[in-house]
């Protein structure tokens, strides 16, 4: 359904005689202003050649997929990875029957998805010391996977409590215990329809390894930052490494949606209301 | 004794910083987001596609690169903000403040305009219709029906969108302004043994502030509510 059609009558003829002017006038605004973007590059010499040599230079475009986007995938991965586990014990501790263990949970999950995570990353590098070998690496995993882990625990409860009623009563009926209820009724059920939204927490955490930058972690901001402090390009630096992650995030963004459709079907993606999703809205 | 609390009026101030960075950018970005949502569902189709275009790109870059842009690339191309340079008692709003503002604003509003488009897409077909058909022109019909029920429709995500920007203002703290995170780090700097301690204060804080704004959304969520 397109918005439009939703505000709006069919257009008569004289309306769609007005909005052609109006298309002309907003195409030829846009053009203005990416012309003018162009020439302030063009006059501060951001285009020339030598500010961009670095990007055709075999050694350097290896040194940003390499040392850059895999380091920050890999980053991404493992921190989303730990975060599922993180999000699987707390989401489904989230909903025991015993308020000694759904307490605590709920008070793990609410703090760290309120605290932002540069306090973390911070307080964990200080905590695994600053000079040891990869501290910025795990500050950055650890850090990550504490907020996403956070995050992923409210989409394992709301994924689990989607899981038709009917499944566990069924199960109860022919004499499962809870934890085989969960195990083999719920989890692998609620895991279809959690997928898509992992995925979409992965385009988060792949955003948010950029942030290492303040404990000078590894990754693509890093490699970009080499780049820029030995080049003096910044503005070609920050429009190649803002083109990476945009491209790296599209592809997990259609990978999500694909997962969407093969798995859960036509249905509205798992919505967590709430607060503090550094991403609300993206599935909307 | 905790440096934390030695230092109190330090906290206060970096505190203040982390307000005034959430407040300015959050109206900004409440304003431009609006903005960007009604061309994103207006009539033109050539401003439709590029404000989703613009919307998709700066949704999908990193918050840290988007002030890299502002702060690092921008005075490159004589983008800075060297104009402003305002004192008012212990804070002061010079060209850091304002580029992080601006590259705080820039990114939410992106969040803004889909929150708000996802309210619109949310208000029933018949809603409209029924409006048109009893004969009111355009304006009375985003006035008096459809924005109505959309923006009660997109405050949670609203709210959600505000809540992140008050976590990403910490960001304003690796580019130089001097608020919470730039404190914290600094106290940590200043105290390793303490870290904890120091931690704990401040996300406490932090924690303390997203209950008062989501408190607030949920007052509002209701007050919007009607009977169905």
């Amino acid at each position: 359904m397109s918005a439009p059609s939703v505000l709006f009558d069919a257009p008569g003829p004289r309306t769609v005689a007005r909005h052609r002017l109006y298309s002309v006038v907003a195409l030829v605004a846009l053009v203005a202003v990416l012309g003018f973007v162009v020439w302030r590059l063009y006059d501060r010499g951001q285009l020339t050649y030598e500010k961009w040599e670095v990007f055709v230079t075999p050694a350097y475009i290896e040194a940003l997929f390499v040392d850059g986007l895999l380091v920050t995938l890999q980053m991404a991965v493992s921190a989303v990875l730990l975060a599922v586990v993180f999000g699987v014990v707390f989401g489904v501790g989230k909903l025991s029957d015993h308020w000694f263990i759904r307490w605590p949970c709920w008070l793990v999950v609410e703090f760290f998805r309120a605290v932002p995570v540069l306090l973390l990353m911070i307080f964990v590098f200080f905590t695994i010391g600053i000079d040891r070998e990869g501290a910025p690496y795990w500050s950055v995993v650890i850090a990550l996977m504490l907020y996403n882990g956070a995050v992923l625990a409210e989409v394992f409860r709301a994924g689990i409590q989607a899981v038709p009623a009917g499944q566990a009563e069924a199960a109860y009926a022919i004499g499962m215990r809870k934890s085989q209820v969960m195990n083999v009724i719920l989890l692998p059920q609620g895991v279809k329809i959690m997928l898509p939204a992992i995925i979409s927490q992965m385009v988060v955490a792949l955003k948010d390894t950029s942030l290492g930058y303040v404990v000078a972690a590894p990754g693509l901001t890093a490699v970009g930052k080499l780049i820029w402090n030995g080049e003096q390009n910044q503005v070609p630096t920050a429009i190649v490494l803002a083109a990476l992650y945009i491209l790296t995030n599209l592809v997990l963004t259609a990978l999500a949606a694909l997962a969407q459709k093969k798995l859960v079907g036509e249905k509205k993606p798992l919505e967590v209301s709430m607060v503090g999703d550094l991403d609300a809205g993206r599935n909307a | 004794m905790n440096v934390v609390l030695d230092n109190l009026d330090l906290v206060v101030r970096a505190f203040t910083y982390t307000l005034l960075l959430f407040v300015i950018a959050g109206v900004l970005s409440l304003v431009l987001g609006t903005f960007l949502a009604a061309l994103r569902v207006g009539p033109i189709a050539v401003l439709r596609r590029a404000v989703a275009v613009y919307v998709t790109l700066i949704r999908n870059t990193p918050l840290l690169v988007v002030l890299i842009f502002f702060r690092i690339a921008g005075p490159k191309v004589g983008l800075n903000f060297n104009f402003i340079d305002v004192v008012v008692g212990d804070i002061r709003f010079n060209n850091l403040f304002a580029a992080c503002v601006a590259g705080l604003t820039i990114y939410t509003s992106t969040f803004v305009c889909e929150g708000l488009r996802a309210g619109i897409n949310a208000v029933p077909l018949g809603q409209a219709e029924a409006a048109r058909a009893i004969g009111l022109p355009f304006g009375g019909v985003m006035r008096e029906v459809v924005l109505p029920q959309a923006f009660r429709a997109a405050i949670p995500p609203l709210a959600s969108v505000q809540i992140a920007l008050l976590k990403n203002t910490t960001l304003a703290g690796a580019f130089g302004v001097g608020e919470a995170f730039y404190r914290m780090k600094g106290f940590t700097n200043e105290a390793p043994g303490e870290r904890a301690e120091i931690f704990l204060i401040f996300a406490l804080v932090f924690v303390v502030l997203v209950e008062i704004v989501s408190f607030v959304a949920n007052r509002l969520e209701r007050r919007a509510r009607v009977a169905t």
